[in-house]
């Protein structure tokens, strides 16, 4: 495999050119932020949707959520020909899931099974970075995150792509959620009511339209309750 | 050894769509380098009455992926059904293919463009090398990206008449013809409505180089050649 690897264009020595020509990787960053919240009894779904690379925009609506069933739903930032794939295994994966099981995937299930599938592309990883959100067997929000190989875990809150660093500190600092490190453990999901959290998430993206280049256009939102998904969207700066 | 480069390219390739279909429109220069080596290279082909395929990088790569979706053409012929590739089925079809020899870093080196026209409704899509992919209202490949796409975002509207999109894609093939030194003045417009495809002989634009700018390009770069 490493043979085979793209060659990168390198200094030339004093004395001599070296022939350069276009070189090639597997992977492009399409930029993009998804932001998920886990409330009581609900769950924000936000993702932009510009979609870029390097300094261009190539188009500014194409979606980042994948909608599995009325209680699940993926989110992802990263390179879109590896997030369309990413989505359509995990599509087909749920759709063989009902006709065995005669009912959706429930989302903590959905939440290890991406987390599989990521790492079972461990050493070509899906350069996807992933949030799955929805509403838990017992009906309250619940949020996983993800790094590109799979590891995961539950959280309150939470976000990736491009726009993280500009939106999770917004968000750690609004949801006053308890340290992970707090001992005894403490109740790390939101009581915000609903309204407020998609005001967060709106203010949020706002905020990060303004700095980071890759997020921009328009933002989808999804407010999962138990009563079923409603989708919102928001303009950003189209800058 | 899978990991290449691409020999003989096209330039840009672009697209946009209008009330009642799709307009995609090249040059024909297959270039070598920067040779220009095949002057009517056709790069936009018809793939069946509701599709056309534009392709801009390697142009061999173009023909054996003109090949594989000739061979499923063939298999609609054969079916006797009546039944043929929709536009979007074509271009969910070659993501996959470029999706795939990616994953095998043996890359189809092409960012392709496919327009149609099917139930009333326009489609535009195009898929690079890699695989990414998307579908718009107007798109432009490689540098077509850079110089024509704001022209398009400026002056595109979905519900253009024939004549206005022609006219717009008129004047994006002329600015990437004015820009990119890899384009010759020779081009051909595909169009896909209701009425099915037709592809224009080749042809040439007026041109006019006779711009103050031009004849001094360093008249408002004080210090440079």
């Amino acid at each position: 495999m490493a043979a085979a690897l793209p060659v990168r264009a390198s200094v030339p020595a004093a004395g001599q050119a070296v022939k350069q020509h276009a070189t090639w990787s597997p992977y492009d960053d399409n930029g993009g932020t998804v932001v998920a919240v886990a409330g009581d009894d609900y769950c924000v779904v936000a993702a932009s949707t510009r979609m870029s690379t390097g300094y261009s925009i190539l188009t500014r609506n194409k979606s980042k959520i994948l909608q599995l069933n009325p209680k699940c739903v993926i989110a992802s930032a990263g390179m879109q020909a590896d997030q369309e794939t990413l989505h359509k295994v995990l599509h087909s994966r749920h759709v063989t899931y009902q006709f065995n099981h005669r009912k959706p995937m429930a989302c903590p299930a959905m939440a290890q099974l991406l987390s599989n599938t990521l790492y079972y592309k461990r050493f070509f990883p899906y350069y996807t970075f992933n949030l799955c959100a929805g509403l838990d067997d017992e009906g309250r929000g619940a949020v996983y995150t993800y790094d590109a190989i799979g590891s995961y875990e539950r959280v309150g809150y939470g976000c990736q792509g491009n726009g993280k660093e500009l939106v999770q500190p917004v968000l750690d600092n609004q949801l006053k959620a308890a340290s992970p490190l707090a001992l005894p453990p403490q109740q790390w999901l939101s009581s915000l009511p609903l309204e407020q959290a998609v005001d967060l998430v709106k203010g949020a993206f706002v905020s990060a339209g303004e700095r980071d280049i890759y997020t921009g256009d328009d933002v989808e939102i999804l407010i999962i309750t138990k009563d079923c998904i409603k989708t919102d969207r928001l303009e950003l700066k189209r800058d | 050894m899978p990991c290449r480069y691409p020999y003989v390219t096209g330039t840009s390739m672009l697209g946009i769509t209008y009330k009642d279909g799709v307009l995609l429109a090249s040059d024909t220069l297959g270039a070598y380098g920067s040779t220009k080596r095949y002057k009517s290279f056709e790069r936009i082909r018809k793939v069946n009455d509701v599709c056309v395929l534009g392709a801009s990088g390697e142009l061999s790569d173009f023909q054996y992926i003109m090949r594989l979706l000739e061979e499923l053409s063939d298999d609609d012929f054969c079916m006797d059904d009546g039944h043929h590739l929709k536009p979007a089925e074509v271009h969910s079809y070659l993501c996959r293919v470029l999706y795939n020899r990616r994953n095998k870093f043996d890359p189809l080196w092409n960012s392709l463009v496919v327009g149609g026209f099917y139930a009333g409704q326009p489609f535009l899509g195009t898929v690079g090398m890699i695989g990414t992919n998307y579908t718009d209202v107007h798109l432009a490949t490689g540098f077509g990206n850079h110089l024509a796409r704001p022209l398009m975002r400026e002056k595109h509207r979905p519900d253009m008449s024939e004549e206005e999109a022609t006219e717009l894609m008129r004047e994006c093939l002329k600015v990437c013809y004015y820009r990119d030194k890899n384009s010759i003045n020779k081009f051909q417009m595909a169009k896909v409505s209701a009425e099915g495809v037709t592809i224009s002989e080749p042809f040439a634009l007026e041109t006019d180089w006779k711009y103050k700018l031009f004849e001094n390009p360093a008249a408002n770069a004080a210090g440079a050649w």
